[in-house]
């Protein structure tokens, strides 16, 4: 068993980027992710694994190090917070086109513009959708809980590299602020410069003797050429389609109901499904852990299974519950249920929404 | 077991410290624990709470709107979290600067003067640790020498030779909870 520690997500987080032996993290502070950059100033990864840590003058930059270091082969990092991100969006359509790899982690709050500083779930169209520009998808997934966000560190980084892209890990305030018990896994040693040149030979680490000039970019010109980089991009995005997915499912082999909620909205939506249970309702919980690619497989295997209705909870207006409609295909209801702007729903709320939104309505 | 607790007071009155030194002492004795703090605008606002959970079981919301216990510190808190005991539920309260005290009659209610015990033992810091005894007093959920191990967990090094104290004023506060009803 590794060791047992009292974290906040965020600190669960950095400490996963040091002993995952990432080579480098880029920041920039913002409410509530800034524990992140502050837990791995005074962890002083340098001196622990050769680990660099550096502040950003601005999230632009940040991705931008991101975009020439994860060339290189390296193992590389930042994280922040909606608006942070929203700044970070072109250069992970850069880093898409490019096929560079690295992990970005969003502690998403309350939006559209600065927001506020409390949890939200409101960047879901961004981190599914593509927040840039071009055809492109990211790898995202959703931590809900303490132990997640250490886990999904290592898992992200198997995911960049094994498929050369940007993976994010959509978390929020909740889950970057809480703490709870988390099990630390065992440190992995960085790659050394050799073992980077050899398993990467895509990396732009100097161009060895006898071989082609390596060249990264995400310019071609050509429209043909483009075309074909594009369909290449697509193979890739189907692969992670078919092999990629991750959900959990609790209760969902006896409900008559089902809430679909990630992060920290699954949490929630655990308690809303046992207080259901005291009232005799029936309800089960899928927790889409990959947020892309979607868990469609399961939903459909509910639809079939006859099922009386969805109930999408997300701390936002209503955007996961898009995805739910496109996979049910008007086959049973779908409903959405969510507070937003930085308000957490209640356990109470949700069941009082299924109440009233599937099962009176 | 599950025991979901809400402490509120003023910010710098320990009343996180208090929650993470309660979830260090669950994690001891092998318990899942969740901790989640205001840390938005109200906190800005002077108030400050914490919502801790200890269970044997896996946890799932870590905000809750209804309280096993709620240890109440200031007269805000007491005007915000009295309605969310559960009832038969516990409420724990320092009446200093309380002007409103609790009225319900279907939670059990307990009286700790924890601010008056630190100053007499010369310490006001120590506050929070003698309304945590109190706590432990009404709801032994932790045994003493996981929460000592909790308190070495949570403080730094250099701060160690303090847990005796610590744990003097955790033991004034056992003595000195009183039931109200």
């Amino acid at each position: 068993m590794g060791e047992l520690r009292l974290m906040k997500g965020n600190e669960a987080l950095a400490e996963a980027a040091i002993r995952a032996g990432v080579d480098g993290y880029f920041g920039y502070p913002i409410t509530p992710q800034s524990e992140v950059i502050e837990y791995l100033m005074a962890e002083k990864p340098f001196d622990r694994t050769g680990m660099i840590v550096l502040q950003a003058e601005s999230e632009v930059a940040s991705i931008n190090m991101l975009y020439g270091g994860g060339g290189t082969g390296k193992k590389v990092m930042t994280s922040s917070s909606s608006p942070g991100i929203s700044l970070m969006q072109e250069g992970l359509s850069y880093m898409a086109g490019a096929e560079i790899p690295c992990v970005v982690a969003n502690v998403v709050r309350g939006g559209p513009g600065l927001g506020d500083i409390q949890p939200a779930q409101s960047d879901y169209f961004q981190s599914v959708k593509g927040g840039g520009h071009g055809d492109y998808r990211l790898p995202v997934l959703a931590p809900a809980s303490v132990q997640e966000m250490s886990d999904f560190v290592p898992l992200s980084f198997d995911l960049a590299f094994k498929y050369r892209t940007p993976v994010l890990i959509v978390a929020d305030g909740l889950i970057g602020q809480m703490m709870e018990k988390v099990e630390l896994f065992d440190p992995v040693p960085r790659l050394t410069d050799e073992e980077v040149i050899e398993r990467y030979p895509w990396a732009t680490n100097g161009k060895p003797k006898g071989q082609e000039r390596r060249i990264l970019t995400s310019l071609h010109l050509d429209p043909y050429k483009l075309e074909k980089h594009n369909m290449l991009l697509q193979e890739k995005y189907r692969k992670l389609e078919a092999e990629e997915v991750r959900f959990e499912m609790i209760d969902c082999e006896t409900a008559d109901y089902i809430i679909i909620a990630y992060g920290s909205s699954a949490r929630i939506a655990q308690k809303s499904i046992q207080l259901a249970g005291e009232e005799g309702i029936k309800v089960g919980l899928l927790r889409p852990i990959s947020l892309w690619p979607f868990p469609k497989q399961p939903i459909d295997d509910l639809v079939k299974k006859g099922v009386k209705g969805f109930l999408a909870v997300e701390m936002s207006a209503g955007q996961m519950v898009e995805d739910v409609r496109l996979t049910v295909r008007e086959r049973t209801k779908v409903e959405h249920f969510g507070r937003y702007g930085g308000v957490i729903h209640s356990p109470e709320e949700v069941l009082e929404a299924l109440k009233n939104q599937l099962i009176g309505g | 077991m599950t025991e979901e607790i809400i402490i509120a007071g003023f910010g710098g009155q320990g009343v996180l410290s208090m929650g993470k030194i309660l979830a260090y002492s669950g994690i001891m004795q092998d318990q899942e624990v969740s901790w989640f703090p205001a840390y938005g605008p109200e906190m800005r606002g002077g108030t400050a709470n914490v919502t801790v959970i200890l269970s044997d079981e896996r946890i799932s919301s870590p905000t809750l709107t209804a309280y096993d216990t709620a240890i109440i510190l200031n007269q805000q808190s007491m005007d915000k979290f009295e309605e969310t005991v559960k009832p038969g539920g516990v409420l724990i309260y320092d009446p200093n600067g309380i002007t409103h005290h609790p009225t319900r009659k279907d939670i059990k209610i307990y009286k700790i003067e924890g601010a008056r015990i630190a100053t007499e033992m010369g310490n006001t810091k120590i506050f929070n640790m003698v309304v945590l005894g109190g706590y432990l007093k009404v709801k032994p959920i932790v045994k003493m020498d996981n929460v000592i191990r909790g308190l070495k967990k949570s403080l730094h090094e250099r701060y160690h030779k303090l847990i005796p104290l610590n744990e003097d004023a955790i033991t004034m506060g056992m003595k000195n909870v009183i039931e109200i009803n």
